[in-house]
């Protein structure tokens, strides 16, 4: 891994030089709050946030998105309308909504000879270059580290930006990474020890800051007997059903396909959906396989602690927290995984 | 762009059967693909399902009905119900709708070859079984007895019925009827399809049993199976359960870690039984 160091002056001017190029994404302060955006001027980058509310998945899998339109008068047409073919930098991401990205892949992407390949989502993620951005001062409910990861992780972006005061430690991880700075190989400079001891250090310290801590060891095992534990109904008793865990979680990826049709034409869209909506499963029949809350709740924590590693080897959790911070009834994922640890099977 | 799997391919409904009238209406469609590759090349097996869409109002997964040994068109056969298959129901003959797949996986059609297969179906369950009955039928030789357990509410919500006649006649096929109360004129069994099976006593000796209908249907039949000495792995069934994208991605489909559209709809009891999720 190469290693550069950028003073932080220099920061406006790379991203201008970046966003000549690319299409430049990153956080943007609007209302309150911050999310990622499509970025026309450096000066718009708000780099004092630590986790945007909607994560970065949206960036790759739209909210909303036009699978094919189509013309449906006498003769029907179907078209699958054109995408955009800019290549994009994605500026600013935190190590861990980038590890989201990497448990999204193989749901999207395929895993075997045969698994369908959804393009829109391949699409995006194949011309995205990550800049990740480490996490100087991780907040209350953060809990990467509980996940092998580090609030300083490399293992999910192509360069990864460490703020170290005057300076920004940059690791260089990939290819497509190295390509991207090459261009811009003026402003930076060789990193030296000292700066590196610097990035350890903020490193260290970020882990240090981390105090919640999700056990899941041998929790796969654990859930197969839980089942039919009282758990799920004294959480679900609680449970609003509002869904926005669902929304602003980084791995979670269920969609619903609409159509939006005027007179002669229209287009089949799909839209993030929640399994937190007794809708979501319900039959045409009226029949319903999770008519309360309780099988909705516990569908959810299955889906990423029992479904997810059994099918693709890996929690669907990256330890981000934003569940934890938004929900309105405060329902915290740490807690129920250590009363599935604790429970008396 | 690499192939979009959400765009459907474009089919033209041929002809229209009225399988049952009233208020739980059922008709059968053929379609024709409008893409003369398509029409010549596509290719399923029995139990494999069809996304059906109707542009402008959405899309629904049901199973071909037809056999694949019939060429250059599919059937699926329809329950009025809700938005997609009301709609489906006001389609005249010429119409256009979109049609992609097909979707999961199927029945062992090589594997139960010599064996005796016993279908045992309720209301539009019937669908998906009649796509391995009819290639049963069309490569009869290959497989030993074929019987028929079929039961519906009433004597006009029997679906196929004219098959099962014709079948009855031919002989080479035992076709057991029921409906749940009786009615005037009714000479075959009165009571639910469970029962009918009980009474039957049907030997598990190489046999497979096939049901499909309703979940609770499904249930006491297998009860009954395994109580008349059926195995688990002697004892198959399709499983629904509300479906987007049908392609394993929409998260929408799943019964434990199982996603029903890709990795079913068939599935022996032996896979069910310790499949712990919400169905
Ligand atoms: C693998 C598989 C195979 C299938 N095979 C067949 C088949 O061969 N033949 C067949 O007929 N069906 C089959 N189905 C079922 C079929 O897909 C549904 O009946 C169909 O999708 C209903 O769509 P709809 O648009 O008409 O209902 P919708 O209008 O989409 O229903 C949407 C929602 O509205 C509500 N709703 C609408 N109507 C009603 C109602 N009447 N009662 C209660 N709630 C209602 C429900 O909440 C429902 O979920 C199969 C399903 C699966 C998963
Ligand atoms: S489950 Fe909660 S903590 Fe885990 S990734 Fe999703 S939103 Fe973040
Ligand atoms: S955010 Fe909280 S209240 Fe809302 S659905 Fe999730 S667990 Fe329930
Ligand atoms: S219908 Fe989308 S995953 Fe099965």
């Amino acid at each position: 891994m190469e290693n550069l160091v950028l003073s932080k002056e220099k920061l406006p001017e790379m991203l201008t030089e970046i966003a000549s190029k690319y299409a430049l994404f990153g956080p943007i302060e609007e209302n309150g709050f911050t999310s990622f955006k499509h970025i026309n001027n450096s000066q718009e980058i708000n780099l004092d946030y630590l986790l945007t509310r909607i994560s970065p998945k949206s960036l790759i899998f739209q909210q909303t998105e036009t699978l094919f339109t189509f013309n449906k008068g006498k003769e029907v047409k179907v078209n699958t309308p054109k995408t955009d073919e800019a290549k994009r930098v994605i500026f600013g991401i935190r190590p861990c909504d980038a590890r989201g990205y990497s448990i999204l892949d193989p749901v999207f992407e395929g895993k075997k000879e045969g698994d369908y390949k959804d393009p829109f989502y391949t699409k995006k993620r194949n011309r995205s270059t990550l800049i990740g951005l480490s996490c100087n001062k991780p907040d209350l409910n953060c809990f990467c580290t509980s996940f092998d990861d580090s609030p300083a992780s490399a293992k999910n972006v192509d360069i990864l930006f460490t703020d170290i005061g005057e300076k920004y430690f940059v690791d260089i991880v990939t290819e497509k990474g190295k390509e991207l700075i090459e261009n811009l190989s003026k402003l930076f400079s060789k990193a030296s020890e000292e700066n590196r001891e610097v990035r350890e250090k903020v490193e260290q310290d970020a882990i240090n800051a981390i105090t919640r801590h999700m056990n899941t060891e041998g929790v796969v095992k654990k859930l197969d007997k839980m089942f039919n534990h009282d758990l799920w109904q004294k959480t679900a008793m609680r449970c609003v059903g509002c869904g926005i865990c669902t929304f602003l979680c980084p791995t979670c990826h269920c969609f619903d396909m609409q159509d939006e049709a005027i007179l002669k034409e229209g287009a089949r869209i799909r839209v993030w959906d929640s399994c937190m909506y007794p809708e979501y499963t319900m039959h045409a029949s009226g029949h319903n396989p999770r008519p309360a809350r309780m099988n909705r709740v516990r569908n959810r924590i299955y889906h990423k602690f029992s479904y997810f590693p059994k099918n693709d080897k890996i929690f669907a959790c990256t330890g981000c927290g934003r569940c934890i911070d938004y929900c309105p009834v405060n329902i915290d994922i740490i807690d129920i995984i250590a009363k599935v640890k604790e429970a008396k099977t | 762009m690499t192939k979009n799997p959400y765009q459907p391919m474009l089919a033209t409904v041929i002809a229209i059967k009225e399988e049952v009238g009233g208020n739980r209406a059922i008709k059968t469609f053929k379609l024709e693909f409008q893409d003369e590759k398509v029409k010549e090349n596509f290719n399923f097996l029995p139990g494999q399902t069809i996304m059906i869409s109707l542009f402008g109002i959405g899309e629904s997964m049901f199973a071909i009905s037809s056999s694949p040994t019939e060429k250059r068109y599919i059937e699926v056969s329809v329950m009025k119900l809700g938005k997609v298959t009301n709609a489906l129901h006001e389609m005249s003959v010429g119409d256009t709708v979109g049609a992609r797949g097909p979707y999961g996986n199927h029945f062992d059609i090589e594997g139960w070859k010599k064996k005796n297969l016993l279908f045992i179906g309720g209301g539009i369950g019937q669908a998906p079984l009649r796509s391995l009955l009819n290639y049963c039928l069309d490569n009869r030789n290959e497989y030993d007895n074929l019987e028929v357990i079929y039961g519906a509410r009433t004597s006009e919500d029997i679906c196929f019925k004219e098959k099962f006649d014709e079948m009855q006649k031919q002989q080479d096929v035992d076709v057991h009827l029921s409906i749940d109360v009786q009615e005037e004129g009714w000479n075959h069994f009165v009571g639910f399809v469970p029962a009918n099976l009980q009474r039957l006593n049907p030997s598990p000796e190489n046999t497979i049993a096939i049901t499909c209908g309703p979940p609770i249907m499904i249930k006491f039949v297998i009860q009954n199976l395994l109580e008349l000495g059926f195995k688990e792995n002697q004892i198959y069934t399709t499983l629904e359960m509300r479906m987007k994208c049908g392609i394993g991605i929409c998260g929408r489909c799943n019964i434990g870690n199982v996603y029903v559209c890709k990795d079913g709809p068939v599935f022996s009891y032996d896979q069910l039984k310790d499949l712990e999720g919400d169905m």
